[in-house]
């Protein structure tokens, strides 16, 4: 995983709650054996309506997705945030996610940040009204700033680290070899295997 | 110091634990399919590692397989992540259960009806029905594909310690009331996202008096309020249906798995994070209105007055009018199956409701038993016939229109009785309308061409 500081740039002001997988990227798109060539994918039902936030032009290029609470509830796949940092996205804040869809960025080095409602309308608002306003999402400082504005985030501190410092979080675990092995050991022998 | 169900199979299942990090826990089994590993094996391969563990890992075809042609009529994608997963697991020596074998089925079918799925295990998948297994008294819960790839190579996962949330069900279902309705009835309460970061335990008479298929009913939409597993203690239901299974094991291995699996339960001052209580003896069928699991209602009820923005853009979709009577919505489609109710004892339950009925003829209905497991035993027992006379299509087992990877979905527009788990926009299909319930009810909506009580017809 390519290492993750901060990342600066425009919002995309997604103003929905309980966004599941399904619409972030539909099941048809699923069949792909790799893990790119899924952003021109995202949202692709809603993107068909031409007012759908996405296909407006004034959003083109933004890199700070801002959106509702629950984000990613649903499938676990993911694809999901895959086709997001595909589309470009580098960063996604919201007041909550669902659990599997927020392990999946933190591999997938997108940063999912979380801001309490109030705070996030704040941001939803500011990008609908000046789509040009920059934020930066500071994982160092843990705080989404802006033109007068400066939003201290949470975030799991193992995660965080792993994000930092671009870690391979198998090479981590494998670095518990002898645990791994003396558990191993310990098993009961009434558990099953496959063969 | 007292320990609930969930902590207890968390704190077993622990490899390292370390002030700062998550606790490294040890995966009794990974379940594998075709959808959500292929990148996870060939980021194995780009790293020159192996599957640390190929005999506690299974792999089965389930979500974009045909349920009629076989292979063949697959679209060349769906194909090719079958013949991927198929020479994955034939480089890296894992079991799998391929489209027209045996015992292939849906991941979460064949998990428990092998007998691989046991109480005190830790079950993985890079699905979030894995919840399913949690009937059993195991820790299960879905993962993502990087996650597949960090299972398959180490057999361990970080994990952050989750919180224990109990609830509790009370009292006898009534007549024509299922372990479907306990769930969505308990989900139209709590919302969809309240269990975030929860293991939840479901106790109570209720859950007591559940089969094993409608414990895991229950457990299977854990992922549907949000929770990160749900869970029932493991009793005599659980080990009456394990025993004899082709992995249980046998003798000695039997008795000493038993005296295990009866200290799971939660100790009597165990104190649990959160609890709910709901009253069985008050539950109804329930139906689904909106786009999500937690906009649903009894059948009794009426679309309500949307509250939210996500209920107005709900209504827009699903073509529904506040104040209509829920038993007045026409039906296009029938779909019985998925991973939440395609059990022999969903199969059955829903053949009563339509035996020696026929299927509306503006109706089209299908059947997709759980696994070629359930599919002959429902044969044996003639279940085919009664629902091909009713106007049924019978097809092979598979994930199908549950969500739509394969031939079997949606046209726009059409609304469909289904007795899957998610109703989002476009889960079976673009454009299509999606009704969750049970099988029951599913099976009277076939037969009357709407919404209905199933109650009128028992």
């Amino acid at each position: 995983m390519e290492s993750v500081k901060r990342v600066t740039g425009r919002m995309l002001p997604l103003d929905r709650a309980d966004v599941d997988t399904d619409q972030i990227i539909p099941k048809q798109f699923l069949k792909r054996i790799e893990r790119t060539g899924f952003g021109p994918f995202l949202f692709y039902d809603w993107r068909q309506a031409e007012d759908f936030v996405l296909n407006k032009p004034e959003h083109d290029g933004a890199t700070v997705l801002v959106t509702g609470a629950n984000f990613g509830c649903g499938s676990s796949r993911e694809h999901a945030p895959w086709a997001i940092r595909d589309a470009g996205f580098r960063a996604i804040v919201a007041p909550t996610y669902a659990d599997i869809f927020k392990a999946n960025c933190y591999k997938t080095g997108l940063l999912a940040v979380t801001l309490p409602d109030s705070q996030v309308r704040h941001l939803i608002d500011l990008a609908s009204e000046d789509p040009s306003a920059q934020v930066t999402v500071d994982l160092e400082k843990q705080e989404v700033r802006g033109d007068g504005f400066a939003y201290r985030f949470e975030i799991d501190a193992f995660a965080r680290e792993n994000m930092l410092g671009g870690l391979d979080e198998i090479g981590l675990v494998e670095r518990h070899q002898s645990s791994i092995s003396t558990y191993e050991a310990h098993r009961s022998a009434w558990l099953p295997a496959v063969k | 110091m007292p320990s609930t169900l969930g902590q207890k199979l968390w704190d077993s299942h622990v490899v390292r634990t370390a002030p700062g990090e998550p606790d490294l826990l040890y995966v009794d089994l990974h379940l594998v399919h075709e959808v959500t590993s292929p990148q996870a094996f060939e980021g194995l391969r780009l790293a020159g590692r192996h599957v640390r563990r190929p005999e506690l890992t299974l792999a089965t075809m389930d979500h974009n397989v045909p349920t009629r042609g076989g292979a063949r009529a697959a679209d060349d994608l769906s194909r090719k992540q079958m013949e991927v997963l198929a020479e994955n697991c034939r480089r890296e020596g894992i079991p799998l259960h391929q489209i027209g074998s045996r015992r292939q089925g849906i991941v979460h079918v064949i998990g428990p009806e092998l007998g691989l799925t046991q109480p005190g295990m830790l079950i993985v998948c890079g699905d979030s029905h894995t919840s399913t297994h949690g009937a059993f008294g195991a820790l299960a819960f879905g993962i993502g594909t990087s996650e597949v790839e960090l299972v398959l190579a180490t057999q361990c996962l970080p994990q952050t310690r989750a919180r224990d949330l109990a609830v509790t069900v009370e009292g006898e279902l009534p007549l024509g009331v299922t372990a479907k309705d306990v769930v969505l009835g308990l989900i139209g309460r709590t919302g969809i996202s309240f269990g975030q970061g929860h293991l939840v335990e479901y106790r109570g008479s209720t859950m007591r008096g559940l089969s094993m298929e409608g414990r895991m009913t229950v457990c299977n939409m854990s992922i549907e309020w949000g929770a990160k597993a749900g869970m029932v203690s493991p009793d005599d239901t659980t080990y009456a249906y394990l025993e004899r299974r082709p992995h249980a094991p046998r003798g000695a291995a039997w008795d000493a798995a038993l005296d295990h699996w009866r200290s799971l339960a939660t100790d009597a001052d165990a104190v649990f994070d959160h609890e709910i209580q709901l009253d069985a003896t008050k539950l109804e069928p329930h139906v689904t209105w909106g786009t999500n699991p937690g906009q649903v209602a009894p059948v009794t009820g009426r679309v309500p007055e949307p509250l939210t923005d996500t209920d107005v853009r709900a209504l827009r979709y699903m073509d529904l009018r506040p104040g209509t009577a829920l038993a007045d919505i026409a039906i296009d489609r029938v779909f019985i199956g998925s991973c939440t109710n395609a059990r022999l004892e969903d199969l059955r339950a829903a053949s009563k409701v339509i035996a020696g009925k026929h299927v509306h003829p503006k109706v089209r209905a299908m059947v997709v038993p759980g696994s070629a497991t359930v599919k002959r035993a429902a044969e044996d027992e003639g279940l085919d016939a009664i629902f091909k006379a009713a106007g049924f299509e019978w097809r092979n087992a598979g994930c199908s229109m549950c969500l739509g990877m394969n031939p079997d979905i949606l046209a726009p527009g059409e609304r469909c009785a289904s007795t899957s788990n998610r109703n989002f926009e476009g889960r079976q299909g673009a454009g299509g309308r999606t009704h969750l319930m049970s099988p029951p009810m599913a099976a009277a909506a076939a037969v009357t061409g709407h919404l209905v009580d199933v109650r009128e017809l028992l």
